[in-house]
């Protein structure tokens, strides 16, 4: 058992040593200004969501990744357990917010067009009702988390997904998120306080459908 | 318990009868302070929900101070939507839950809120979600509001007594009850809280510990009775701190009533007492 411990511990130094140096994670730059969103979403949400909370995810993912390194080098393997849930949270938060922002657009609205529209209506019988489902599911997420559209790529259709906290779609599912809403009050509470209903027809008004659709294209070829 | 106070109020009044003018004073200053200074009288807040008998619809009390009352240390603004708002709406669904529950199982819709949270892994499957979020909410919310009393006097608040060597002894000392407290206060990914609870180990022995729940899970399901509370939900602090927890956390301590909380440790233990047979 001792070997076998030792053996695993040196094949996981090795590992390490074999990966380049993670270089460090950055905060992306919004595609518009802060009060460029209003009326839907205020500008003091857009700079607090960006600057604070954003920027904390990847902080602190570059904090981890970093620990993570150091772990893996040394073969610790209890340490490399104990930060997944610093990796899933932080890189969780850090993949879904750099989504978020290109979903959104102050040109938004409307509706999908092309592929996406049609696979949509296929999949949920109208814009409409896909509207209504991926509104109620995401407004019934309980405490914090995400409603997504998400792709399946194993049968080609669309599905609607919520997931809890910054868990990530693809990591969590499989499916590769084309759409997410974010539900944490973070993300409207300084505007819409409790009524998170409000907030998700709101932000209808400002869905980047051309972001959707290249997501959605680009899932499509994988 | 209202009435009894205004009763309380009157009898306050008598002995004006007879009083010279300051006499009259003292008498009328004794009344006001018994009335609006919070003191309780060995009465919990929590008593005005009665979440230990079977009710038919639940209801939601007024809290027992101004929603300003609690400034500077958590805003006006944030108590209201937070009792007005969420308390409110959490209230509304489990009335819907328990009565959708008693069309189906009128053996688990006779029992308390708090038997239900207890004993909430034997809820039919098809109902438990429901209760656990709304009647957790419920249960959760009145709690927090019971173990919070303004702070006028800006002193800086500790337990006493009985509480006080309780958490001495189980935790060193009430500097280090508080560290551990703030730890796990910004351990809490998401949504949850924070809370110390009493463990029964025998008959009238216990241990005190501090456990964290997420959304709106309560201890009473895994058998630990909470005797005082910290909501990290972002909207218990989000208006006045924005993504600034450890702030608000701060803030909370000078706001706790620790009479409260020693006086949850006798509810329960009667309680427990009283139901030991059932157990």
């Amino acid at each position: 058992m001792f070997r076998l411990a030792t053996r695993f511990s040196a094949a996981l130094a090795r590992a390490a040593q074999a990966q380049p140096a993670c270089s460090k994670h950055t905060l992306p730059d919004l595609p518009y200004d802060y009060g460029a969103l209003m009326p839907y979403v205020s500008p003091e949400i857009m700079q607090l969501h960006h600057q604070k909370h954003h920027q904390t995810y990847v902080n602190n993912l570059n904090v981890a990744e970093e620990q993570l390194q150091e772990a893996l080098q040394k073969g610790n393997v209890t340490k490399v357990v104990t930060l997944q849930q610093a990796i899933r949270f932080n890189g969780g938060g850090h993949i879904n917010h750099s989504i978020f922002w290109n979903n959104l657009s102050p040109s938004g609205g409307g509706e999908p067009e092309g592929d996406l529209a049609e696979h949509i209506t296929q999949d949920f019988g109208s814009f409409d009702n896909f509207k209504k489902q991926m509104t109620a599911a995401t407004v019934a997420v309980q405490g914090s988390g995400w409603g997504w559209l998400g792709f399946n790529k194993q049968n080609g259709g669309l599905r609607i997904v919520s997931c809890a906290n910054q868990d990530p779609l693809e990591g969590t599912t499989g499916f590769i998120p084309l759409l997410g809403i974010d539900v944490w009050e973070h993300a409207y509470y300084l505007q819409y306080k409790n009524v998170r209903p409000d907030y998700v027809n709101a932000l209808w008004n400002i869905i980047n459908w051309k972001d959707v659709q290249e997501r959605f294209a680009v899932a499509c070829r994988q | 318990m209202d009435v009894f106070f205004r009763l309380l109020g009157l009898i306050f009044l008598l002995p004006f009868i007879g009083l010279s003018a300051p006499g009259k004073f003292f008498w009328f200053l004794a009344a006001v302070f018994a009335v609006n200074s919070g003191i309780s009288v060995n009465l919990l807040h929590i008593d005005d929900y009665e979440l230990d008998s079977k009710q038919d619809v639940y209801k939601l009390p007024d809290l027992p101070f101004y929603y300003d009352a609690l400034e500077p240390y958590i805003d006006a603004a944030t108590i209201k939507v937070h009792h007005q708002g969420h308390h409110a709406a959490y209230l509304k669904k489990f009335n819907a839950a328990l009565a959708a529950l008693r069309e189906e199982d009128p053996y688990h819709a006779s029992l308390s809120a708090i038997t239900l949270l207890r004993k909430l892994n034997t809820i039919p499957k098809s109902h438990r979600s429901a209760i656990r979020n709304n009647g957790g909410g419920y249960f959760n919310h009145a709690m927090y509001w019971t173990t919070l009393s303004p702070n006028h006097e800006h002193r800086d608040r500790f337990p006493k007594g009985k509480l006080a060597a309780d958490i001495d002894k189980n935790f060193g000392n009430f500097t280090q009850f508080q560290q551990d407290f703030n730890i796990m206060a910004a351990s809490v990914f998401g949504s949850g809280y924070v809370w110390l609870n009493i463990h029964f180990s025998k008959a009238e022995a216990y241990s005190l510990n501090l456990t964290t729940t997420t959304n709106q899970d309560c201890p009473l399901t895994v058998g630990l009775y909470p005797i005082l509370v910290l909501d990290v939900w972002e909207h218990a602090y989000y208006l006045k701190h924005q993504s600034v927890r450890p702030g608000y956390v701060s803030d909370w301590w000078s706001v706790v009533n620790w009479d409260a909380v020693s006086e949850l440790c006798t509810w329960w233990l009667t309680k427990v007492m009283q139901q030991r047979d059932e157990l």
